[in-house]
């Protein structure tokens, strides 16, 4: 994974609070076997009409959109399904952050492990930031700072561990793999009784 | 010192390394439940770096998300229609081979939704922990397990360690009291408790299902409550075991048995939470006020009951995009709207018990002229039973069109979709846009609802019929 420490971008902004998984990536797209290629099916059902044409009207389909590597939801982003293929399409597409006053537990922790950040913001910031898309935003993960273009710094909490990779560009799983001698600990006192 | 919730003496009882400021706990995973959608890029994870899955006697897959649920399809030599689905049902036959984990594959008949068959084998045990790379996975927090769902990421941390990188989450105690109403179910509960806590009311916590109603419950009840936790943020949902649950495990294949069974019992009986146990957050339902629910809108939230009426709330642009999508205005009622499918079945009502109450409804009644009625059974057992009792005669003599088992039209992955525009009655967890179909309106509700919407096209009062 590669590090991730601060970088600085315009935003996109798609207001609707309860945006889920089922509308970042439809379930129809989730046959796939591997993680690459799902940002062209990122918000397939707005983003394209019933023929298959892009939908004019949506965000990411006008020009303001280009170029904007963050995107600002309203609140409860990313809530419903487990399916990691929402960060992966969000990520594919371009993205590198979403920001909103609320980010569902699941998707967040999907988000940390493939370095997408999720910044979750008081409301003032929020709406804020849904009136004035393009905004030119810094966010520094080191910092957990967000700098908006009129100089006001706003701090995020961002889990510890999962900064720690992130910056570091580590991989959590050679973590967990160091830890084996305490998993190995822990099964040698189970009851044995077998689970299956 | 106060004392310890349900979930914390779960969760204790599985903390590898504890927490600190700086590193999330290790939490060791009883049980991983995998299929055929999030797994496949887990397994590539362990391909690529030479590692076996740690423990494949405490995993378990199956499939159900993308498998077909016509007859032919399955049992025929009709190939599976979506070519890409057809892919990963073979994708997860070689990783199961491969890495020797045991798969309740297509013609199994053991197979069928994850989130059924796991309690009905007697996999699912109370005190465990459960995870699967499904959001759903609180369906067997029902039998006072720790279940929650996870990304496919941490799907390949848990073949690869047998165990997960997890903070605590708080918990939230759902006191439900007072006896359900007739023709009131376990389905209109959890949407009641949905629209009070709101989507994201549960988001960082754990519920425990508390209070009388709760204990009067059966588990295929139970596990509907539980179920659909994740509808209103929370991970997960729980219910303290008790003889109810016993009973339910007690003569399942994969219980223990003898000596192991008493050893387990003794152990299971001590899992509830202390009566000076603290929560961080409580809620009291009285359920003698509840009536039978059903959705108007394109979250889980938006429920009223079924006589009801949409709340007039002009003004707030989510919710008017959400009305205009499901084809609604502010202030109208529910009753009466036209019907074009009815599904009834999924990880939340496609239970034996589920099926049972649909039958209640349709037997001796025709579903009414251009209405769709899918029956799909959560797992290919409950068919058999199903068969063997007599409701799939009642099924088919009242037109149904009664399939094999698995996810089928709750997410329309399967081939088994919602067309546009059309309204859907359906059983399942989710009324998001598109969620059963391009341009699908799906409105939920319990199997005796939809069975009754069914027989008369139009949405009923189910109490109308009984």
């Amino acid at each position: 994974m590669q590090s991730i420490k601060r970088f600085r971008s315009k935003t996109v902004v798609i207001a609707a609070s309860n945006v889920d998984t089922d509308q970042i990536i439809p379930a129809r797209f989730l046959t796939t076997t591997t993680k690459e290629g799902l940002g062209e099916q990122l918000f397939a059902d707005w983003r394209y009409r019933s023929d298959g044409a892009p939908n004019a009207d949506f965000i990411l389909n006008r020009p303001a959109a280009r170029g904007a590597d963050i995107l600002v939801a309203g609140r409860n982003f990313g809530c419903g399904s487990s399916r990691e293929h929402a960060p992966w399409a969000l990520l594919d597409y371009g993205f590198r952050a979403v920001v909103s006053t609320e980010i569902a537990d699941i998707f967040r922790g999907n988000s940390l492990k493939n370095g997408l950040l999720p910044i979750v913001v008081d409301e003032p910031t929020s709406q804020w930031l849904l009136q004035h898309p393009g905004a030119e935003v810094d966010i520094d993960l080191q910092a957990m700072c967000l700098t908006l273009p009129t100089g006001r710094a706003v701090s995020f909490p961002i889990e510890a561990f999962a900064r720690h990779c992130l910056l570091n560009g580590i991989d959590e799983l050679g973590y967990l793999r160091s830890k084996l001698p305490c998993i190995e600990r822990h099964e040698a006192a189970l009851s044995g009784a077998s689970v299956k | 010192m106060s004392g310890r919730t349900l979930f914390d003496k779960v969760w204790a009882a599985h903390e590898v390394v504890a927490e600190t400021s700086d590193t999330p706990a290790v939490l060791y995973i009883d049980l991983h439940l995998i299929h055929e959608v999030t797994s496949p890029q887990a397994f590539s994870l362990l391909q690529s770096l030479g590692l076996p899955v740690r423990r494949p006697e405490r995993t378990l897959a199956t499939m159900d998300h993308s498998t077909p649920t016509t007859t032919e399809q399955v049992f025929g030599n009709v190939p599976i229609k979506v070519d890409a689905a057809a892919k990963q049902v073979r994708q997860l036959e070689r990783n199961a081979a491969e890495f020797g984990v045991e798969l309740f594959g297509m013609r199994d008949s053991r197979r069928g939704i994850v989130h059924v068959i796991s309690p009905e084998l007697g996999c699912t045990q109370p005190g465990m922990t459960i995870v699967c790379g499904d959001s759903h996975t609180s369906t067997h927090g029902a039998f006072g397990a720790l279940a929650f769902g996870i990304g496919t990421t941490e799907v390949g941390h848990v073949l690869a360690t047998q165990s997960l990188l997890q903070r605590k989450p708080k918990s939230f105690a759902v006191n439900v009291n007072g006896k359900l109403n007739p023709g009131v179910t376990a389905k209109d509960l959890i949407l009641s408790i949905i629209g009070r806590i709101g989507v994201s009311g549960g988001t960082g916590y754990v519920f425990e299902y508390r209070g009388s109603t709760i204990r009067g419950l059966s588990m295929d009840e139970r596990m509907t409550v539980c179920n659909m936790s994740i509808e209103a943020g929370a991970r997960a949902g729980m219910i303290a075991p008790d003889d109810t649950t016993f009973d339910y495990l007690k003569d399942t294949p994969r219980a223990p048995k003898g000596r192991d069974w008493d050893a387990a019992l003794a152990r299971w009986r001590n899992l509830n939470s202390d009566l000076d146990a603290k929560f961080d957050a409580a809620v009291d339902i009285d359920a003698t006020e509840i009536e039978p629910m059903i959705t108007y809108g394109t979250n889980p939230g938006m429920a009223v009951p079924i006589g009801g009426a949409i709340p007039d709330t002009s003004g707030d642009a989510g919710f008017d995009k959400a009305l205009r999508y499901m084809g609604f205005h502010n202030g109208e009622g529910m009753l009466g709207k036209p019907v074009n499918v009815v599904f009834i079945g999924s990880c939340t009502n496609g239970r034996l018990e589920d099926l049972q109450a649909a039958a209640r409804i349709l037997k001796g009644r025709k579903v009414a002229p251009g209405v769709h009625l899918l029956i799909v059974p959560g797992s290919q057992q409950i068919k058999l039973k199903a068969e063997a009792s007599g409701l799939g005669e009642i099924f088919r003599a009242a037109g149904a069109d009664w399939r094999e088992s698995g996810c089928s039209m709750c997410l329309g992955m399967n081939g088994d979709t919602v067309g546009a525009g059309q309204y859907s009655i359906s059983t399942s967890n989710r009324n998001f846009e598109g969620r059963q179909g391009v341009g699908a309106r799906t409105l939920l509700v319990s199997p005796l609802t939809a069975a009754a919407s069914a027989v008369t096209g139009k949405i009923t009062d189910p109490r109308e019929l009984m």
